[in-house]
């Protein structure tokens, strides 16, 4: 499956607004951080997960998907969610636990809900898997398209969680496809020593699911293999999962100090970033031109800065709030 | 079955629940069941029993034993729009997914700000009584009404049972339905025979969230619910007795708590005895003293009792499980040692 000219500038947009986007939660975020790093403080507090370098697997899957399709995410969610078309404006206000924000303020960066996109996250680990199974049982028995995508980590796919989901999408053909972002590390533990297996996409035999491994943070090889997998799912055959190999420029969270990594790992991923690589790779095959590039990244920024500018201006969330919502 | 002399329409909880489910189903087609065994099999408990000739499989979904599995799915089909009503066989067996429904179930309308809702019923049984030890017998009561985000209800017979599984159905938030395996009216359980109550056959609604006197009384406040209401009811009769009147009042929910009926009664009666099978503390008996005792002490002619589950896990042999379970003789030495207190 091979990307329109279109389909190629929608998936480099959305990787420059994700990247744009980190950029600048990753400054606000160190604002009355330093010089002790105190997670509670400034104006973006908590546990922060960034995405940058991943955003391949995210721009690569969701291309295929329209608003009525389902994705659940992860505890490093802005990449995916920014390619399924969360608000972004609403995800930044919420981020920043502001009264305008998506929830409220009651939920922060690892629970994005934007039931207009059908996007949800959860912050545990393979807690992505089950409720895609269900949102997309609940297609198939109401006979209403639309298919799910659960994105997750090569960590989740140790999880029972992500086992059962997998059989439940085997044993009842669901419209599902499960994308596995493998980064190569569980926080300071890489995959080697936490998997039994080099690649989990063999896992999916024992599903009765097609499994696809996808090497190189490659979004036009994403975008083919997502590509004939959502259409499975859309004609009915069934789940599959897909992994895919990727990594994050970043730490595990704002504040990880990364003395885990090999030495020079860091630099060579850098070396291999996916945004000037598609940029470099437009522009040499003839699909775009340097001011047709130029424009759509001078157009992320100024979103982002709309986004960060109005969750900056927005009203903080109100404390009685907290005691609302609850239930419906 | 009808009665022909009372012209009653006696059901047990079991058939109540599946009479509920039904009526639902047929209203509602975004309501379906699923669980383990709930198909053909009809629910261990007898509580899905003939859905599946109605309804067939799609709607009446036996899963695998994958409990996360089909929990949390069913956390994202009621965020697509359907109405599942799910069952964890044991509430024991909780241990194996509470993530989907503490997680996920209770807190996703929170974290979207109330954009999004999660209907769904978590219909679980609870409760001991015939030696099946203590992965099996626990009710875990104040577990799930201890975690924000889920109404809690425990009916005590069959026509609560079925308005409250109607309400459950019908309600725009996830509600965990907690059935005791003693009132269910499964012979080979035993079963308490005051639970297999008249039970219209017409959909009605038992309201989520307010509590019930089922005996009126003066002397002492009798709390429980599900088998708790009925060891308070024998220990009502042994009290009326010897000239005791004691008020029973029947939770029926714990989340949301009906804190008013309690303290109404309890103003009336002075006396305070709260009955539960789930363990002794950090629980519903010591929740229910509490919302008497910060509101209006001053309403308690003697210090309040519980009569719960000792705080070990529940043993096999018969004799030392009924050693720890509550009955309608502790109850009655609740209150006699209440008595003496007050001199």
């Amino acid at each position: 499956m091979k990307p329109t000219k279109d389909q190629l500038l929608w998936m480099y947009e959305n990787m420059v607004l994700s990247r744009r986007f980190e950029e600048a939660i990753e400054k606000v975020y160190m604002e009355g951080k330093t010089p002790a790093f105190n997670m509670a403080n400034g104006p973006i507090p908590g546990e922060m997960h960034l995405s940058n370098g991943q955003e391949p697997c995210a721009v690569g899957v969701c291309v295929h998907l329209t608003d009525e399709d389902i994705v659940t995410a992860t505890h490093r969610p802005h990449h995916q969610a920014i390619a399924k078309g969360v608000d972004l404006r609403g995800m930044t206000a919420e981020i920043f636990g502001k009264s305008t924000g998506l929830s409220g303020g009651r939920g922060g960066h690892m629970h994005i809900f934007d039931a207009d996109v059908n996007f949800s996250c959860s912050g545990i680990i393979g807690e992505s898997c089950g409720p895609a199974c269900g949102a997309a049982l609940s297609r198939k028995m109401q006979g209403k398209p639309g298919v799910a995508v659960a994105f997750l980590g090569e960590g989740a796919a140790n999880q029972g969680a992500f086992h059962e989901a997998l059989n439940l999408a085997g044993v009842w053909k669901l419209p599902v496809v499960f994308v596995i972002e493998d980064n190569s590390w569980g926080i300071s533990v890489p995959k080697s020593e936490a998997t039994a297996v080099e690649r989990n996409d063999v896992r999916a035999a024992g599903y009765g699911m097609p499994g696809h491994h996808i090497p190189g943070n490659d979004p036009e090889a994403i975008f083919d293999i997502a590509g004939q997998a959502i259409e499975r799912a859309r004609a009915g055959e069934g789940p599959t999962l897909i992994e895919i190999e990727t990594y994050r420029l970043a730490g595990h969270f704002m504040g990880d100090a990364e003395q885990y990594r090999p030495e020079g790992e860091k630099d060579a991923l850098f070396e291999k970033d996916p945004i000037p690589k598609m940029r470099a790779r437009l522009l040499a095959d003839g699909t775009a031109t340097e001011a047709e590039l130029d424009k759509i990244e001078t157009a992320a920024g100024e979103k982002v800065e709309d986004a960060i500018g109005y969750a900056r201006d927005s009203a903080p969330a109100r404390d009685e709030d907290a005691l609302t919502a609850v239930f419906v | 079955m009808l009665d022909q002399q009372t012209n009653e329409r006696r059901l047990t909880i079991a058939r109540a629940m599946a009479e509920a489910m039904a009526q639902e189903m047929r209203r509602d087609p975004s309501v379906f069941v699923m669980g383990e065994d709930i198909g053909p099999f009809g629910g261990i408990f007898g509580n899905t029993r003939g859905l599946i000739d109605e309804f067939g499989k799609d709607r009446v979904r036996d899963t695998p034993i994958s409990e996360t599995g089909f929990i949390s799915a069913a956390v994202g089909a009621a965020m697509d729009g359907m109405r599942p009503v799910v069952e964890l066989m044991f509430v024991d067996f909780f241990g194996v997914c509470f993530d989907a429904i503490y997680n996920q179930m209770a807190k996703n309308t929170y974290f979207s700000g109330g954009n999004s809702s999660v209907p769904m019923v978590l219909m679980t049984s609870t409760g001991g009584g015939y030696s099946d030890a203590g992965q099996h017998s626990q009710c875990l009561y104040g577990t799930f009404a201890h975690l924000p985000g889920m109404k809690v209800v425990s009916p005590s017979n069959a026509y609560d049972a079925k308005g409250l599984m109607t309400a459950a159905i019908r309600e725009d938030n996830p509600v965990v339905y907690m059935y005791h395996k003693g009132l269910q009216g499964m012979g080979w359980l035993g079963t308490e025979p005051g639970a297999t109550v008249h039970t219209p056959e017409e959909d009605y609604v038992v309201e989520i969230g307010k509590a019930k006197v089922v005996r009126e009384g003066s002397d002492v406040t009798l709390v429980g619910l599900a088998m708790g209401v009925h060891n308070a009811l024998k220990a009502a009769d042994k009290l009326a007795e010897d000239g005791v009147s004691a008020e029973v009042v029947d939770l029926v929910s714990l989340v949301p708590l009906d804190r008013e009926t309690v303290r109404a009664s309890v103003a009336k009666t002075g006396r305070l005895i709260v009955v539960d099978e789930d363990y002794h503390s950090y629980g519903v008996t010591g929740e229910i003293i509490a919302t008497v005792c910060e509101h209006d002490i001053g309403k308690l002619k003697a210090a309040p009792a519980r009569v719960a589950f000792p705080d070990v896990p529940i043993p096999y042999a018969r004799n030392m499980e009924q050693f720890c379970l509550p009955n309608a003789d502790k109850i009655v030495a609740a209150y006699r040692a209440m008595q003496k207190a007050e001199g």
